[in-house]
């Protein structure tokens, strides 16, 4: 293969796993829009504006010390994040600074099930996960 | 034999033990466990195995829904696979305390002022690797 030719395959192997990562949110996207709509008749669809208020607000509920998604996430989704006791780095919660943000079902339903109990202190809905992933991937 | 001379000998045996507990703690052998690194590391270093007795794994893991004040729980199969790597491969210890920090071994060892754990590089007793650059690799002899 040619040097440019090579440049050129691997350029489209790069923008080929960003556009395939999203069949799998739109997916799983999908599966909450049918949950919510079981649950809420006449439900109307996801709503990034919701999702921002679920992720910037200060909630009650759940642990003290983490009363809102930016208390780890950062109010920049975009930047890095750091666990509030621990300090590990977590990475960026946008999809637009990571791209493979909400494309595996398991790991979302793994974090949805512990970070809505740590922040709210309760499961969160399926219109809440869906605003939230609606909010983040437009980010 | 006096009374003084078996207060030396209880003395002698006391600080050898001591010293072998510490020298226990000081090589561990890795985390070997794909999934043990994976979830454990995700919020802080996953800790080797040797460094918690069995009980101690086990409770730890059957109660993730309050770790430690945090929710960190799991699907149950991916929380038993982790817990039969911990308790298989588990070290000594006082089994009824569930902190790596709170067993006395580890507390021996880091007999130092406060403040070192409010250096922002530091930050808590969890992050073994801000002064033990090698604790990822079981290596905590750099001391």
């Amino acid at each position: 293969m040619t040097r440019p030719a090579l440049i050129l395959a691997l350029v489209a192997s790069v923008a080929g796993a960003a556009a395939a990562a999203e069949p799998a949110r739109d997916k799983l996207l999908e599966s909450y829009r049918q949950e919510a709509s079981r649950a809420t008749p006449g439900f109307a669809g996801f709503s990034a504006a919701r999702g921002e208020a679920l992720y910037s607000g200060t909630h009650r509920g759940g642990n003290p010390a983490t009363p809102s998604c930016t208390t780890c996430h950062t109010a920049d989704p975009t930047a890095t994040g750091k666990h509030q006791k621990t300090g590990r780095a977590i990475e960026p919660i946008a999809v637009s600074a990571n791209p493979t943000r909400f494309t595996d079902p398991g790991e979302v339903e793994k974090h949805f099930a512990r970070d809505c109990k740590n922040v709210l202190g309760r499961d969160c809905t399926a219109e809440e996960k869906g605003d939230f992933i609606t909010f983040l991937s437009g980010r | 034999m006096s009374a003084f001379r078996w207060a030396g000998i209880a003395l002698s045996v006391a600080l050898a033990a001591g010293v072998a507990a510490a020298d226990e703690f000081e090589r561990v052998t890795p985390v070997r466990h794909a999934a043990t690194q994976k979830e454990c590391g995700e919020c802080h270093m996953a800790f080797q195995p040797a460094l918690l007795p069995a009980e101690s794994w086990s409770r730890i893991m059957t109660g993730l829904s309050d770790h430690f004040g945090e929710d960190a729980s799991l699907p149950e199969a991916l929380a038993s696979e982790i817990r039969d790597y911990l308790v298989a491969n588990a070290g000594r210890g006082d089994p009824t305390v569930l902190r790596i920090s709170d067993q006395s071994w580890w507390q021996r060892e880091h007999r130092f002022s406060p403040s070192v754990w409010r250096q922002k590089e530091v930050g808590s007793k969890a992050n073994c690797d801000a002064c033990h650059r090698h604790a990822g690799q079981g290596l905590y002899d750099d001391d």
